[in-house]
């Protein structure tokens, strides 16, 4: 069970929510510089399969444990790998609020990645649900943990732009 | 103008091999054909080889069960009471339904959901319903005997906990199958239990023989992945080899992490865009690690005939399993695994340099990509082939990884294994 609706002040649900929407806004229009900002210095991104998830196996796609892990993927994507050229389109649920404590709220939301190749076809690339802990520094909402756990079992051809 | 006739049919390609001088080329139809895909099942993957199922360690317990394929055809890889390891072909001996309908689990025996058939877990058919009819009406002829309806069996060997099975009644025992190169190979990785860390799954949209070429290829490591070269996890300066067996149908490729000198690097890669010393990390603990093994080898490529890639990249280590889908398709199954004594910390470090690794690492995700830029672009032209004579444009052992030698000790098999040629085997080459 969630907490009840009406202990969640609706201002955080729309502040969650907006964070929410920003940080797919800012993979699906290619601004990827800035995505390492939506995380604490700490944090740790988990790109991971149901598969693996469900049976309480550590292997993920991707595992990043320091901000600095989420800019040399982006380095990495920019300057070395090989890759087909694509774009990614985040449809998101609403943010489901799970708890909330002094220093961190834990937040659930469905999502579905389109991506398009050039081929100009739009396919359900990844789909999932985001796990997700945020905190605040400065005021501002930060991802502390982001496990995001894919349905889509078999990733197609590869997969180098987050999730 | 007369329009010539192409003539890609199998058994023309396979007796008409194209000709390149000293060379080697692959006609692309081989890729492309659905004909040759239908006969790449019944000859290779329903023939004389051994195909890897999966590790004893999925399934260590009385009743658990994982389903996979054997090139397309499902099958069910399970451990009966009395733990031994038997695959079925995951078909209802009734009407042909597919009998597992989960990846893995723990069963007492199996039942097809259609009519409750049921087996225990050596296949063995042990309960039909109505067998003897409901109220005097129905029930099964009076001949029907039970003992004929098993789900069909295959042959199933392990050597340290890896899973083999065939179709065939006539393919040697496993370890002369594999023989002393890849036996060898085998019990270094899977020296002492191991720990499977999880599975990663990754459909590549090309023909499953352009990822056995990539995984026989060393030419290309150092090329296409630049994190390879650039942090010096694999360089063609360094000290390596290229191994095949008698039939040279497996290969291995081994490599030494600093085992090359600065100015052998400067000089092979000065304009190469994969060697990028500007490239750094602002965390490189991602390539931080402990040596595994004693003899200095930190990268093996070990590629089984036809359906297995076992991989020592670093710490990480892990097995590939090609699952076929046609030809123009495939799935690669990346089974991650550690050892059952690694502490905490080494268990952190495979984690970690899994980011090298599967369909998002830094350094594998690529392969998926080279795969199907040969594929995009041979799809309109199976009446032509490509070429290959790095190293010499022989299937040569090599102990250098300036070589394509390994990837045509393939084809060489393969051509014989899709002839129908029995007990193959190439004349012995020295090492060059």
């Amino acid at each position: 069970m969630s907490i009840p609706v009406a202990a969640i002040d609706p201002e955080l649900q729309v502040e969650v929510t907006n964070f929410l929407a920003a940080y797919a806004d800012c993979i699906d229009t290619d601004q990827l510089e800035e995505w390492p900002e939506y995380f604490t210095d700490d944090c740790l991104y988990m790109l991971q399969s149901r598969e693996n998830y469900d049976r309480e196996l550590p292997l993920s796609a991707i595992r990043c444990d320091s901000k600095g892990m989420l800019v040399d993927r982006i380095v990495s994507l920019r300057n070395a790998n090989i890759y087909a050229e694509h774009f990614y389109r985040h449809i998101l649920s609403i943010p489901l609020i799970k708890s909330i404590t002094a220093d961190e709220i834990v937040v659930h939301t469905n999502y579905a990645v389109f991506q398009t190749l050039l081929d100009g076809a739009s396919r359900p690339y990844n789909v999932g649900r985001y796990l997700d802990k945020l905190t605040r520094v400065n005021g501002e909402l930060k991802f502390k943990e982001k496990i995001a756990v894919f349905d889509t079992n078999q990733i197609a051809t590869l997969l180098v732009t987050p999730i | 103008m007369l329009e010539t006739t192409l003539d890609n049919t199998l058994d023309n390609t396979l007796e008409n091999w194209p000709e390149s001088g000293s060379g080697f080329s692959v006609p692309y139809s081989l890729f492309t054909e659905t004909e040759v895909y239908e006969a790449e099942q019944q000859r290779i993957f329903r023939g004389d080889t051994w195909s890897f199922v999966g590790l004893e360690q999925e399934i260590p317990n009385p009743g658990d069960f994982k389903s996979t394929f054997i090139g397309d055809t499902p099958v069910i890889v399970m451990r009966d009471e009395d733990g031994t390891v038997h695959v079925v072909v995951n078909r209802c001996a009734h009407r042909g339904a597919k009998v597992c309908r989960s990846l893995r689990g723990n069963v007492p025996n199996l039942e097809c959901v259609y009519h409750s058939w049921a087996y225990n877990l050596k296949g063995e058919l042990i309960g039909v319903p109505f067998r003897r009819g409901v109220k005097g009406n129905g029930g099964m002829p009076k001949d029907f005997d039970m003992k004929q309806h098993s789900l069909q069996t295959l042959r199933v060997e392990t050597i340290n906990g890896l899973v083999f099975a065939s179709f065939s009644d006539s393919v040697a025992d496993l370890e002369s199958y594999l023989g002393p190169m890849a036996c060898t190979a085998i019990r270094r990785i899977f020296n002492r239990p191991i720990k499977i860390l999880g599975d990663e799954r990754q459909r590549i949209f090309g023909n499953w023989k352009l990822y056995a070429e990539n995984t026989r290829d060393p030419y290309h490591a150092s090329l296409l992945h630049l994190f390879h070269t650039t942090f010096g996890l694999y360089r063609a300066t360094q000290t390596g080899a290229c191994k095949m067996d008698d039939t040279r149908r497996h290969s291995m490729l081994t490599a030494k992490a600093n085992s090359s000198s600065a100015e052998d690097d400067t000089e092979a890669y000065a304009d190469k865009r994969a060697f990028n010393s500007e490239f750094t990390l602002q965390d490189p603990s991602v390539l931080q690690g402990r040596p595994d093994f004693d003899d200095g080898v930190t990268l093996v490529i070990l590629a089984l005939f036809p359906n297995l890639i076992v991989q020592q990249i670093a710490n990480t280590l892990a097995v590939r399993q090609i699952v076929t889908y046609g030809p123009k398709e495939f799935e690669l199954v990346w089974t991650s695994f550690g050892y059952e004594d690694d502490d905490a910390e080494m268990q952190n470090i495979r984690i970690k340099q899994n980011n090298l690794i599967g369909p998002a690492g830094l350094i594998s995700m690529e392969d998926g990509e080279a795969v199907e830029l040969v594929h995009d672009a041979v799809m309109r032209d199976s009446d032509k082939h490509s070429y290959m004579g790095m190293g010499g444009g022989r299937a040569e052992d090599t102990d250098h990884l300036v070589t394509e030698g390994t990837i045509i000790g393939f084809w060489e098999f393969y051509r014989k294994i899709m002839r129908g040629e029995r007990n193959i085997k190439l004349p012995k080459t020295k090492t060059t």
